[in-house]
């Protein structure tokens, strides 16, 4: 007996579905002082990057302080609006008037627990808050879904009119994420969500974040400078450097073989917990470079092992290919059908 | 082999008054610590290991009460030493690097001024020598422009500017001990690598001994060489890192460990580990087990207090569970 074909699951996004966000051509500049009497100059946080976040995906966002990670969130949150390029949520433009509309599809859980929860606040207050801006549903309604955003946290109910200040980090993390989730938001836009946690609660965080996922099909950014986080929760992972997306790949593809050498440093650095294996020298000798001052050419080139003079003079051409995105003179298009 | 160690702590406690009685935050922690060796103290919020270190240091706030059976530095108490002479130690042969770098750095003074003064205070040397000392050690934790940052305040870097400058400050005089309070936990991994990099460096070199207190085990496993898990209070278990790691004894251990995600070993997607409930109170007099309430594996006989069962050299375990299979044995 020959057991039947089992028909192949669809895991590819179909071609013509529109992404839930995508960032088109996006820049933001910054004016900064460079100096009493020297004048100022114009800081590129985000330079130039398109980039789509799928409808039902984690992608996570990794880089180093500074690379621009959270000026794209924000931009993404519609808190500070791009110098140039185009944002657009489920394939329309993201203007400055549709931005209640834009609050209720899009939602950010901060990596703070002990600042982002106002402490004078009861837990129901800040729970709803999002509602009586919005002027979602009647004020009798409100305490229901203050409660069953609550359950879904795995909060209980009788928190509900306790203060911040009487809780654990775990649970005030729980009430940022209960307040993202009581507008039924399709995004969640997670900047370091449990770097400020202990590991124990940490995992029960990711794991609230993973089930919340599955059961309400949302969309996640995950920004993360931890990527073992990163590697757990991530459908695909977007690395970043100096205001520019270097790589986006799948995220077992990214930890098997990264493509562009900053994601190769960046994953030499994770410490798995192996003892005897020592401390990893990345080879990225040189500081981070100072964004006012960006290096000429690649701006990876200075810290690189691999570069060449080409490398020092001309910025490497985007290449997106079926693997996805990489920016490097030495990386190779991938075939179409890999 | 009765070497001296560079740090012997003996039945520690530190207690703090609060609201409702005394908080016993440290309940007599024990360990040694030889030269050139690493200690990782593991632990979460609230289990004791940042008191511990302020403790040894003492710089504990005053109205803190610390007792010890024994704390020596290279086989001299701590405990009846003048403030004078702890200073003296203090920023010499001792150095501490604290987690949060803008409470140990003065906002009033460049950060070359405050480099160079550790040396000049406690060595005879120039100020062109500090300062050349500061530029070197400044570049050796991966600052660039390291002559000009000489000149600037600490309120004009970055956090973690601040806290690499930490780390050079601690290491100006070349100390014999650093005791490090996550040093490294609000860097970029990068940068947490090359710093884990140069401490290692130091201790193979200079024979620095380190005690580096920390919450990351992907740390603990790479860079200590004995490992001791704390939780409320307590030392749980100790043992070396290859032991910790691949045969965990104490069930807190176990549950921290299951708790992270390890590319490559845990299932993406799939559920973490996780240790349910929370840290219990060390109000007033506490003597059961203090991870019972949180523990898959507690009994009656829990409810008592749990002395350290040894399980060889220098391995142990607080855990009723292996008090009654050593009877067995």
């Amino acid at each position: 007996m020959i057991p039947p074909v089992p028909e192949t699951p669809a895991i590819e996004t179909p071609a013509d579905e529109t992404p839930m966000l995508e960032l088109r051509n996006v820049s933001r500049q910054f004016k900064v002082s460079r100096g009493l009497m020297k004048g100022s100059t114009n800081l590129k946080a985000v330079d130039d990057v398109s980039l789509q976040l799928r409808r039902g995906e984690v992608l996570g966002l990794v880089g180093e302080s500074g690379c621009g990670k959270t000026t794209l969130s924000r931009i993404l949150l519609g808190l500070m609006p791009p110098s140039s390029g185009e944002v657009l949520v489920g394939g329309e433009p993201m203007s400055a008037a549709d931005r209640k509309a834009r609050a209720r599809r899009i939602q950010p859980v901060f990596q703070d627990p002990y600042s982002s929860l106002n402490p004078r606040k009861t837990v129901s207050q800040i729970v709803s808050a999002p509602l009586e801006v919005h002027d979602v549903g009647a004020p009798g309604d409100r305490a229901r879904v203050v409660a069953e955003t609550l359950d879904l946290v795995g909060l209980p109910r009788r928190v509900a009119d306790s203060y911040p200040g009487q809780m654990s980090g775990g649970q005030r993390q729980r009430v940022a994420i209960a307040r993202a989730l009581v507008m039924r938001p399709e995004v969640m836009i997670c900047d370091e969500p449990t770097s400020a946690l202990d590991v124990s609660v940490q995992s029960q965080i990711l794991n609230l974040l993973l089930d919340l996922q599955k059961e309400l099909g949302l969309t996640y950014l995950l920004i993360s400078h931890n990527l073992a986080v990163v590697e757990h929760l991530a459908n695909r992972v977007a690395v970043m450097y100096l205001g520019r997306i270097v790589e986006v790949s799948e995220t077992a593809k990214l930890f098997a073989g990264p493509r562009h050498p900053y994601a190769e440093a960046l994953l030499a650095s994770v410490l798995t917990p192996d003892p005897g294996m020592g401390v990893p020298d990345t080879q990225l000798g040189l500081a981070y470079p100072n964004p006012i001052d960006p290096p000429s050419g690649c701006a990876f080139h200075p810290r690189c092992k691999a570069a060449t003079d080409l490398c020092k003079a001309r910025r490497p051409e985007t290449i997106r290919d079926a693997a996805g995105l990489v920016e490097c003179h030495l990386a190779t298009p991938a075939p179409l059908h890999a | 082999m009765s070497e001296t160690p560079i740090l012997k702590v003996e039945d520690l406690r530190v207690s703090l008054p609060v609201d409702g009685g005394t908080l016993n935050a440290v309940r007599g922690v024990s360990f040694d610590v030889n030269r050139g060796e690493t200690l990782c103290i593991v632990g979460e919020s609230g289990c004791g290991k940042s008191l511990t270190s302020l403790a040894i240091m003492g710089l504990l706030p005053r109205r803190a009460k610390r007792e010890a059976a024994a704390l020596a530095f290279d086989g001299q108490s701590l405990q009846g030493m003048s403030p004078r002479g702890l200073r003296t130690l203090r920023g010499d042969r001792m150095a501490m690097i604290f987690q949060e770098p803008m409470t140990s750095l003065n906002p009033a003074y460049t950060v070359g001024d405050q480099l160079m003064e550790a040396l000049l205070t406690h060595r005879k040397v120039s100020r062109s020598e500090a300062r050349a000392r500061a530029i070197a050690l400044l570049e050796q934790v991966g600052i660039t422009a390291a002559e000009r940052r000489l000149a600037q305040y600490p309120h004009q870097l970055s956090g973690g500017l601040r806290q690499r400058v930490m780390i050079a400050m601690a290491l100006m005089c070349g100390p014999e001990l650093i005791i490090a309070d996550e040093p490294t936990t609000a860097l970029d991994v990068t940068i947490q690598a090359q710093i884990l990099h140069l401490l290692l460096e130091l201790k193979r070199e200079m024979g620095l001994a380190l005690v580096l207190i920390t919450h990351d085990l992907g740390v603990v496993a790479r860079i200590a060489d004995r490992v001791a898990v704390m939780y409320a209070g307590e030392v749980v278990e100790t043992g070396t890192a290859a032991e910790i790691f691949s045969d965990p004894q104490h069930p807190y251990t176990r549950g921290l460990l299951s708790c992270i995600p390890v590319p490559g070993r845990t299932r993406p997607g799939e559920h973490l580990g996780s240790v349910p409930g929370v840290v219990p109170s060390l109000i007033g007099s506490f003597t059961e087990c203090g991870f019972r309430e949180r523990c898959p594996l507690a009994r009656e006989a829990c409810a008592r207090p749990i002395g350290l069962t040894p399980l060889g050299e220098g391995r142990a375990v607080r855990c009723v569970l292996a008090e009654t299979e050593e009877a067995a044995a």
